[in-house]
């Protein structure tokens, strides 16, 4: 259509005979145009501006690194958190039941006396039951937030493709940059990641 | 009627941990008699296979919960009458109804402390 106008009329169109442009436009249209249409046409490329502008917005929030960074590491550590308590409560347990299997070698007041704090220990120790199960709706929880980012990667996949590729992941030269006090700040390591008191003690060794 | 101390008691749990405390708590309360499930299948199955005197079970467990167990054994000619005590974090009244309703012995909220089951296992059982 635009090239047939061209062809006719040039690059170049008064002002006066836009009207007659637009008219032969809209002739080329099927089927009666009425102004209710070009309002609905207008609502609906507005629509579709807002779309396009959400995707982006979506596509922006990187759901992706959402996904394999964050929820993971996320999970991971609750997962470290139910093994530690675990591992501490029996600890404790082991050497309360080392009291008790004792306990008859002591006198009688000794005993009940021991028996009591035995008894509370053991009451104690059913905090990892609780601070478990209460983990579990947090997993839970975080299992329906990946559920969600799964949709939102599905319906705007390509949208954060394209995204990715216009604003590429910006690589640091970690050899040649500063630690900063607040990067130092990395809290307790999962299992293989830090280093072991025997290792530390090797690398401290080394400045000497 | 005096209590039998040497009666098969099932305590179920899906963490070990609280069942190692189970153990003890009743270990000194002179039950050494403890066998372990760690779901409700396979607490029903050992139920069926050889003779209890008392359930302790928490709710929360897959695939089976306390409270479908809790149903089972009701529903089971040999094992309804069993005393069943449900020993769970889940402390809303609608839980305590529905153990009730299922025909639960005895509820306990976790945490609990060892005077609380004592009083409990009294309760269900009579004194010991």
């Amino acid at each position: 259509m635009l090239a047939k106008i061209r062809e006719t009329r040039g690059d170049r169109v008064d002002v006066g005979d836009v009207g007659e442009v637009v008219q032969s436009m809209l002739a080329t249209l099927q089927g009666d145009i009425s102004a209710a249409d070009i309002e609905l046409y207008s609502e609906l490329q507005s629509l579709s501006d807002y779309i396009r502008a959400a995707k982006l917005e979506i596509a922006m929030l990187r759901p992706d690194t959402v996904k394999d960074e964050h929820l993971r590491t996320a999970s991971d550590e609750l997962d470290a958190i139910v093994q530690a308590t675990a591992e501490a409560t029996n600890a404790i347990m082991d050497s309360t039941e080392q009291i008790e299997n004792v306990m008859s070698e002591v006198d009688p007041d000794v005993q009940a006396a021991l028996m009591n704090a035995t008894t509370g220990i053991y009451e104690a120790c059913s905090f990892q039951d609780i601070t478990g199960q209460r983990i579990t709706k947090v997993v839970k929880a975080l299992k329906h937030i990946e559920e969600t980012v799964d949709g939102l990667l599905n319906a705007f996949g390509d949208e954060i493709e394209r995204y990715k590729l216009e604003n590429p992941d910006v690589v640091v030269d970690e050899t040649a940059k500063e630690i900063t006090d607040e990067e130092l700040l990395q809290g307790p390591q999962l299992e293989g990641k830090g280093n072991s008191q025997e290792e530390i003690d090797k690398l401290l060794a080394s400045f000497d | 009627m005096a209590v039998d101390m040497n009666m098969k008691v099932l305590i179920v749990d899906d963490y070990k941990t609280m069942l190692r405390i189970l153990r003890n708590l009743l270990r000194q309360l002179n039950f050494n008699n403890v066998d372990e499930a760690s779901d409700g299948a396979e607490a029903l199955a050992k139920l069926r296979e050889d003779k209890f005197g008392l359930v302790i079970s928490d709710w929360n467990m897959e695939p089976m919960t306390g409270i479908q167990l809790l149903r089972e054994v009701r529903a089971d000619d040999t094992l309804k009458h069993l005393p069943f005590i449900m020993i769970t974090a889940e402390s809303k009244s609608e839980n305590v109804i529905a153990a009730k309703e299922a025909g639960v012995s005895n509820y306990i909220v976790k945490p609990f402390n060892a005077e609380t089951l004592k009083t409990k296992l009294v309760s269900v059982l009579g004194e010991f």
